[in-house]
């Protein structure tokens, strides 16, 4: 199941657990990435919490946690090399796994059309 | 938003527009933050090859001596800035500051000798200020002249010399700091050899109407590409260059910025000229005894770029604190964080260990000399 945020986050879900990135849209918006901060794995977070940074040349900027959850895994290659998200935001550029506290909080996020009709 | 439609535009707005610029207000124009090549390529190309810089929104004015002679012009500035201009030579550029009362800092700005008279270029944040403190304190012995009919455009890097000689022969034999008349795209220029990049280059002052035709003429040449003040930013800051408002302000001294070289012997203690300018005797004590605090090159240890008004500290905790970073981002060229920022002088040696605050994190920062970069000046 594919999902997004009014702040520019894609979520793949499967069995609980959203693979969350940001969309092409925004990494364009944002320009070369040249620094990316991941939260830990085992740390929760509410919705809408700051959950990662990332900054360009010219300005930092948070990634929210779309959903309340726990993190699983953090995209260490994203770290190590900040362009892999302006290149592959929607595959490679992933940002962090997070093991969703409430899976059915995912039927309120945007589905693809409804993405595609906001950033229109 | 009021922002929109009070925002001015300089002669090369249209051109922006068409060239897929993003367009961001700054200090009071629609300028252009980034074209579609991105900042930090743009950063990039610019110390590779050439970029074009529209800075129209900066002020130019003129200075004619009502006596006909430039010497009492540049004598009756000189009571304004801490800085020789009797000494600067005609077709001859410099670096200056305008002091307050307090010694503190109004503006930086470029005096050029013209022969007749002085031309300058301050900053676009400031210009409205400027002129009236000009009109002010010399309007009596001096024309003063606000020029709002030029653009003016930065080509920087080092193809500039070759792109610029395509439209005039003229521009090859500058030096650093030299400025001449030049005829470029049949309008009669005014042509540095300066900019704020830490790389060679020119600026050019064009009249309005022909500003658009000089910058086709120049994007046209090979390796030549647009670039934004997202990129001028961080090319500045990794060459150790200040911005006004960031870096000085009106509470900052000239020793304190650590521009001790932008006043010449001639204005200090014992000089021929000493003194007569804005806040001299602060400026002229800190000259022999150093200022408490000091601006300072900044190498944050890690990857984290520590941007502006991030606080300082002694140590690791944030128990003390020291003073602010002024200006920080990501160098592209360094390929790794910049930033310069204020610290007192028990903590201003080059290698000396502070800690900036981000994100509640206190990162190990090293004060470093400045430029980050080798500037390529011709000198």
């Amino acid at each position: 199941m594919l999902k997004f945020t009014s702040e520019h986050e894609w979520l793949k879900i499967e069995n609980g657990i959203a693979t969350v990135g940001i969309t092409n849209h925004a990494a364009e918006q944002l320009g070369d990435l040249v620094f990316v901060e991941l939260p830990a794995a085992g740390k929760s977070f509410a919705k809408g919490a700051d959950a990662a940074t990332v900054e360009s040349v010219k300005a930092a900027s948070e990634v929210y946690c779309p959903l309340d959850g726990e993190i699983v895994e953090a995209n260490e290659a994203i770290v190590a090399d900040p362009s892999l998200v302006n290149s592959d935001p929607q595959g490679a550029g992933w940002f962090f796994k997070l093991k969703l506290a409430n899976p059915a909080d995912a039927d309120s996020l945007l589905d693809e059309a409804a993405y595609k009709e906001l950033i229109a | 938003m009021d922002d929109q439609t009070t925002l001015l535009k300089t002669p090369l707005h249209g051109l922006h527009v068409s060239l897929g610029a993003k367009m961001v207000p700054f200090a009071g124009y629609d300028m252009p933050v980034q074209y579609p090549m991105g900042v930090l390529k743009e950063h990039l190309h610019t110390r590779q090859a050439a970029g074009l810089f529209d800075v129209s929104h900066m002020g130019q004015v003129t200075i004619h001596p009502r006596s006909g002679n430039v010497r009492d012009a540049a004598l009756a500035l000189e009571a304004l800035v801490p800085v020789d201009v009797a000494g600067l030579g005609t077709g001859r550029q410099r670096y200056a500051l305008f002091t307050n009362q307090a010694g503190g800092i109004d503006d930086d700005l470029m005096i050029t000798n013209r022969g007749d008279h002085l031309f300058l270029v301050v900053n676009a944040a400031c210009k409205e200020a400027d002129f009236a403190h000009l009109e002010k304190h010399l309007g009596e012995t001096c024309i003063v002249t606000p020029i709002r009919d030029r653009a003016l455009l930065a080509l920087q890097g080092p193809l500039s010399e070759k792109a610029l000689s395509t439209l005039s022969p003229d521009v090859a034999g500058m030096r650093f700091m030299d400025v001449i008349s030049t005829t470029l795209v049949g309008a009669e220029c005014i042509v540095s050899r300066s900019g704020y990049s830490g790389e060679d280059g020119y600026e050019i002052s064009v009249p309005e109407d022909r500003a658009e035709a000089l910058a086709k003429a120049l994007l046209a040449v090979e390796g030549v590409e647009p670039i934004g003040l997202g990129a001028r930013d961080s090319l500045r800051l990794e060459s150790g260059l200040c911005l006004y408002g960031n870096d000085l302000d009106p509470t900052t001294t000239p020793v304190e910025g650590a521009l001790e070289w932008a006043i010449q012997k001639v204005r200090r203690k014992g000089g021929e000229r000493e003194g007569g300018f804005p806040g001299a005797a602060r400026i002229l004590a800190e000259l022999e005894q150093g200022a408490t605090r000091r601006r300072v090159g900044l190498k944050p240890e890690g990857k984290a770029p520590v941007r502006s008004h991030a606080k300082l500290f002694a140590d690791a905790e944030g128990a003390t604190e020291l003073g602010e970073v002024t200006s920080g981002t990501f160098g592209p060229t360094v390929e790794g964080p910049v930033a310069m920022g204020y610290l007192p002088k028990s903590h201003a040696a080059p290698g000396t260990t502070v800690y900036a605050e981000v994100r509640g994190k206190y990162l190990p920062v090293t004060v470093s000399t400045l430029p980050f970069i080798t500037q390529t000046y011709k000198r």
